[in-house]
């Protein structure tokens, strides 16, 4: 048997298109040499090498029906994810992965599934929605529920009316208005109760700031979703990925290895904890 | 199957026994005597060792003596640990090369010389079982690690002195050896100064087998009194950490005691304990690049979870105070690290209480910690 390549060292990906989402996201295309498919699950990450400039954990936001095709949204934030956002269409970037323990997509079939998500937390969330409307009949009723800072800060407009229309409820929310918006202004765990789920059947799926997903879990738990299936995606300093620098360490978890999805049940006890 | 032997190595065949092991390949790292401190370093002869020195350890404080005999392993560890050996401080990853289709990887495989360890110490052994653990065990064993390790003879050696801040007894990791080690000596200074020597592994064996005049069976006297150094050094070990079966379980209900603010007070964040711990492992991986910007390198390093940087994410370091990071440190080695590898993370070798420039206890705070709760003042409610 061949050995596994060295988890450590990044290999080539050619960046195919990029596209400009938000003031401060882009969404680029990848592909690896000779367009071999990178096989991911939901919710996992890649290590990102802008060369010479550093290396970050970026979700995974692709198709998984399209190994070969690798999406990743980014947000430039600091000076690696700046300089992956501003990777050209042609420009190379180094990439190791896919890493970590990623959304109970599997678990999720027979139930319904809830999906609530707050400003780039939608990107990893992303797999999960396109792999649900892939295999629709598999699960019960669906809904995403979005919250954005101001409309312009949403990601994927283009997609929300289709996954609507393909069988997911779609709701949305700003914390600021501009005169265009309609739709609800205010935090995302006030459209809960608009989801329609049952929450005793229903694996929940969160991803956003901290703050948001503590509040978001403690809502669904006081409204009878099941703390084993609410689902958090945390984020952490990750370094190696693989479960040898201990940076992403959180309590008694290393979240590259364990992680970045946990369930509610496994953090509740944790994220009191100031500073862990 | 006959029972492994059990030898008799005079002082003065010392230097035939490091023959046979380098005429076998190795290349002998051993403590030598270096700035004041015992440290580990190349030792070709037995006369590299420190001969008639021990050492003095407390919180806070290292200092060498003299002894009154002329024993070569009598001290407890110092501020090297075999980790020096096995999980570098600073290693090379790969470089890269700017190429016209992106970049070029070049990565050398792991290497490692044969090298033999000379006065392994019970803790130490457990400490490298530790390490196996946490750097082979899990989803993606280090190879750089792997490497060394399986190019490594261990020769351990049973402690005749406690250190002032040992605890291993207490961990149940020494100060006898109970495995682990391709051969493990037994320092007898009297009636005549010579090695009882215990052969544990097939290596160990070959080792032996080259001598050139094999030593004899130790008598029964001698095993006896091997068995009764070990005994004395742990029955003059004077620090232990209480209690250590409920210790994992119970300092996870700790995150808010006040204890921690108090130690926060002492701690420099100097991050001095990580680095000599046997244990600890946190690397940081880094990029460097040259001035062409065309050649690219990543480099491992050893990290500390003392460093503010260590839990950097956007926003801002996840802890910010020195009252997290200790916090961070002792649970992790006594608690979490059972969670995260099923095995505790300290060995008792007492090296971070030594090496602590404000001499922090790390068996003081845990009994701090554990300790019942004290009345309120003022009395009853």
């Amino acid at each position: 048997m061949a050995l596994a390549p060295d988890p450590m060292l990044p290999r080539r990906a050619r960046v195919l298109a990029s596209r400009q989402d938000t003031r401060d996201t882009w969404t680029l295309e990848l592909e690896l040499d000779g367009a071999a498919p990178l096989p991911f699950a939901p919710g996992q990450f890649n290590m990102l090498w802008p060369f010479g400039v550093g290396e970050a954990p970026i979700s995974i936001c692709g198709d998984p029906a399209e190994p070969a095709r690798i999406v990743h949204t980014v947000r430039a934030v600091g000076a690696v994810s700046q300089a992956i956002a501003a990777a050209a269409p042609g420009a190379v970037l180094g990439l190791r992965g896919p890493f970590g323990h990623g959304w109970p997509t599997v678990q999720a079939i027979g139930h319904d599934v809830l999906i609530v998500a707050g400003g780039i937390g939608l990107a990893p969330l992303r797999p999960v929605i396109l792999e649900l409307l892939a295999h629709r009949g598999q699960y019960g009723r669906a809904a995403l529920l979005y919250g954005a800072r101001t409309p312009a800060d949403a990601l994927y407009g283009h997609e929300l009316d289709a996954w609507r229309a393909r069988g997911l409820q779609v709701l949305t929310t700003v914390d600021v208005a501009d005169r265009a918006w309609t739709g609800a202004v205010g935090v995302v765990t006030r459209l809960i109760p608009r989801a329609e789920v049952d929450p005793a059947r229903t694996v929940a799926m969160v991803c956003g700031p901290d703050v948001m997903m503590r509040f978001t879990a403690q809502e669904l738990t006081a409204r009878g979703f099941p703390a084993a299936r609410v689902h958090l995606s945390l984020e952490r300093n990750m370094r190696c990925a693989v479960a040898l620098c201990g940076h992403c360490q959180y309590g008694p978890t290393l979240l590259c290895r364990d992680g970045p999805v946990l369930t509610w049940e496994r953090l509740r006890p944790l994220t009191s904890v100031r500073e862990l | 199957m006959t029972a492994p032997p059990t030898l008799r190595l005079a002082r003065a065949d010392l230097d035939a026994l490091l023959d046979a092991v380098r005429a076998d390949g190795w290349t002998v790292l051993g403590p030598t005597v270096r700035e004041e401190a015992i440290v580990y370093d190349r030792v070709d002869r037995a006369a590299d060792l420190p001969a008639g020195w021990t050492d003095v350890q407390a919180p806070g404080r290292y200092r060498l003596e003299r002894r009154a005999d002329e024993a070569l392993f009598g001290y407890a560890v110092g501020p090297h640990s075999w980790k020096r050996a096995l999980h570098p401080a600073d290693v090379r990853l790969w470089r890269a090369s700017r190429t016209a289709d992106g970049f070029a990887v070049d990565d050398a495989p792991p290497a490692a010389e044969r090298t033999a360890f000379l006065g392994v110490r019970a803790c130490e052994l457990a400490a490298i079982a530790i390490q196996d653990r946490v750097l082979l065990d899990g989803p993606y064993p280090d190879p750089i690690y792997r490497a060394r390790r399986e190019a490594t003879l261990l020769i351990a050696v049973q402690c005749g002195t406690a250190g002032g801040t040992c605890f291993c007894a207490s961990m149940n990791t020494g100060p006898g050896v109970t495995g682990g080690a391709d051969l493990t000596l037994t320092e007898l200074l009297e009636p005549a100064h010579a090695f009882v020597v215990e052969v544990g592994s097939p290596r160990g064996a070959a080792i032996v087998a080259r001598l050139a005049s094999p030593p004899p069976p130790a008598t029964e006297p001698e095993r006896a009194a091997a068995g009764a150094v070990v005994a004395r050094t742990a029955a003059s070990m004077g620090r232990t950490l209480d209690d250590p079966a409920r210790v994992p379980a119970a300092l996870q209900e700790t995150y808010d005691h006040p204890r921690w603010d108090d130690v926060a007070q002492r701690c420099l964040t100097c991050a001095n304990c990580t680095m000599v711990c046997p244990t600890c492992f946190c690397t940081q991986v880094s990029d460097t690049t040259d001035l062409t910007g065309d050649h690219a390198e990543r480099w491992r390093r050893w990290d500390s979870c003392f460093t503010l940087e260590f839990t950097h994410v956007h926003g801002g370091s996840v802890r910010q105070t020195a009252r997290s990071r200790y916090r961070q440190w002792l649970t992790h080695k006594l608690s979490t690290w059972h969670d995260q590898f099923g095995t505790s993370g300290c060995v008792g070798c007492g090296r971070c209480i030594t090496w602590c420039p404000v001499g922090i206890d790390i068996t003081e705070e845990v009994r701090a910690l554990l300790a019942p709760a004290a009345p309120a003042p003022g009395g009853a409610q």
